[in-house]
């Protein structure tokens, strides 16, 4: 059979084969799930069900319903301070996946090269590949605070760099921008004419003050793709539901796409995402206090510990650093799971600069993560036990 | 300060030490702050909810519509006040609509509870009529809902 050399060329996903182990380990505690802990609050589901009482199982326009366009449109400028008119600015995708794919194909031709901020969500390189692009590693240091800086881009910027592609607040890192570091960027895309795709799916979910935008800054609305989406904020990941905002130039490029491929997004999980912004603030803001209950405690956990943690102050996950232990993070990730039924993702797995962190996920309850922390106890003090005589010949 | 009293609402066997953590506050504040509240009264005790007919107990509840009539002196206050002193009541409000007093009550049998009703609140000389609601069956109490907590279902990694 023949398969295209491009999805031939795709990497494994290799980490799902070896944690597809894991769901047969009855007691395991999983900090390795990147969605919320969260069922989609009532309301939202109760609004859907409602919506396929009445009949409402068609197409939409392909730009998704203008109700909810409209809302999107005033929710992303209370969020962001940016206007996007709900006509043809603001298109509803399936998903902030879609958004990515979209985005990377409307401004991609072959051989354009697009930098990849890193450590980073695992479907940018891919997206860029399909598009016929040629994705280029950035990587973002635990020294600056995984914080992307004008020089690291510089550093790859080639004649044929088209687009940048980050993601603030980050997984895996839980790294945020805030405007003064976000600054620098939008000068040199403004310098260089590069297009940002903004993967602002973790937005809502910031710690320390509001989320900024990179679109927000002087000439950046139209050099900024902003993808957002229902997944993380309202937990919403099964419903497959996000947008893209920007100039209405690209945004009508990417409804091309959109059209003939997706035609539009599902019309059950529209509706849901109406009474979602329409009602569904107080249902976010409680998960969103929840989820910083649960980053104090596993932040100080690590740190106690001696896994060294810088603070995350967005997204809802930790990234502490296992060198101490000695071990790489694929064995410390792997041990974890086989002796101690803990999952973490080994920070490899999200590029360079993910080399020597694990991936812990908070969107779990607070007393599985306290357990975790537990058995993570054990397992380092069983690694001390065994490199105790080895230091003991040294000296 | 708010969040100390939800989360103890939600969960009163938290600790000071564990709200701190969780609320990045100091664990002492957090004692201090509880202890205020308890003797201002804004906490005003901890208990657990008991789910009876898991256990084995047949309790049976009862909603009580009452409407007063007020004589000269005497408010509502008073006849709820009077009333409320009972054991068998756990709720007692003054309401809109059709009638006044609004009582939860709870006793072990329907006829205990129908004796109580016929024995201390209707002769009470400002009632002017009751009407008797056995509850058959609890859904949600006290924001717990009855019913089985919906499973996890996501895979276990997402990257
Ligand atoms: C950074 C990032 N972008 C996008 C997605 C996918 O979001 P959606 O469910 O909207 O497709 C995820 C999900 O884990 C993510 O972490």
């Amino acid at each position: 059979m023949k398969i295209a050399n491009k999805v031939k060329g795709l990497p494994p996903s290799g980490i799902r084969k070896f944690f597809d182990l894991a769901s047969s380990i009855p007691d395991v505690i999983s900090l390795g799930v990147g969605e919320p802990d969260f069922v989609t609050p009532w309301r939202v589901r109760e609004a859907s069900i409602y919506a396929l009482e009445r009949g409402y199982t068609t197409y939409t326009s392909n730009w998704g319903l203008l109700e909810l366009r409209e809302l999107i449109s005033k929710y992303m400028f209370d969020a962001t301070g940016v206007d996007y008119s709900p006509k043809n600015e603001t298109l509803v995708t399936t998903g902030v996946s879609e958004g990515i794919d979209l985005a990377v194909r409307a401004i991609v031709d072959p051989g354009d090269e697009v930098l990849v901020v890193e450590p980073s969500y695992v479907s940018y390189r891919p997206c860029v590949i399909m598009a016929g692009g040629t994705p280029v590693s950035v990587s973002a240091s635990v020294d600056n605070d995984f914080k992307v800086t004008r020089e690291d881009l510089e550093a790859k910027i080639t004649d044929r760099t088209t687009a940048v592609i980050m993601n603030y607040p980050n997984n895996p890192t839980g790294a945020i921008m805030p405007r003064k570091d976000l600054e620098e960027i939008a000068d040199l895309a403004v310098e260089r004419d590069l297009m940002i795709i903004s993967d602002e799916v973790y937005e809502k979910m910031t710690y320390e003050g509001k989320h900024a935008s990179i679109a927000s800054f002087n000439g950046m609305r139209d050099n900024t793709i902003a993808l957002n989406g229902f997944s993380k904020a309202f937990a919403m990941t099964g419903w497959r539901l996000g947008y893209a905002c920007g100039n209405a130039e690209v945004i009508e490029a990417m409804m091309k796409v959109h059209q003939y491929t997706m035609l539009c997004a599902p019309i059950t999980a529209q509706m849901a995402a109406i009474e979602a912004l329409k009602n569904g603030q107080d249902d976010m803001r409680q998960m969103i206090d929840e989820y910083n209950r649960r980053r104090r405690v596993i932040v100080k956990g690590f740190n106690d510990l001696g896994l060294s943690c810088f603070e995350p102050k967005g997204a809802f996950y930790a990234f502490p650093s296992v060198k101490s232990t000695g071990l790489t993070d694929e064995q410390f990730s792997e041990r974890l799971l086989y002796e101690k039924h803990v999952i973490a993702v080994p920070g490899s797995v999200f590029g360079e600069s993910g080399v020597g962190h694990l991936r812990c996920s908070y969107a779990t309850s607070m007393e599985q993560i306290k357990e975790a922390l537990g058995r993570i106890a054990d397992l380092l003090q069983e690694i001390q036990k065994e490199q105790a005589p080895k230091i003991r010949t040294k000296s | 300060m708010r969040e100390v009293l939800e989360l103890l609402e939600k969960d009163a066997r938290l600790t000071p030490k564990e709200i701190a953590e969780q609320t990045g506050m100091d664990e002492a504040e957090v004692a201090n702050f509880v202890a205020a509240m308890e003797a201002r009264g804004v906490i005003k005790r901890y208990k657990a909810i008991v789910d009876w007919d898991k256990f084995g107990d047949e309790a049976v509840y009862a909603i009580i519509e009452v409407s007063v009539s007020l004589d000269r002196g005497v408010g509502y206050d008073s006849i709820a006040e009077r009333i409320s002193k009972f054991p068998e009541v756990v709720n007692c409000m003054l309401v809109s609509g059709d009638h006044d007093l609004n009582l939860l009550i709870k006793g072990k049998t329907m006829k205990e509870l129908a004796f109580f009703v016929a024995e201390k609140i209707a002769p009470l000389q400002q009632v002017q009529h009751t009407a008797t609601h056995f509850m058959l069956r609890a859904y949600k109490t006290e924001g717990e809902i009855m019913f089985d907590r919906e499973e996890d279902k996501r895979l276990v990694v997402h990257p």
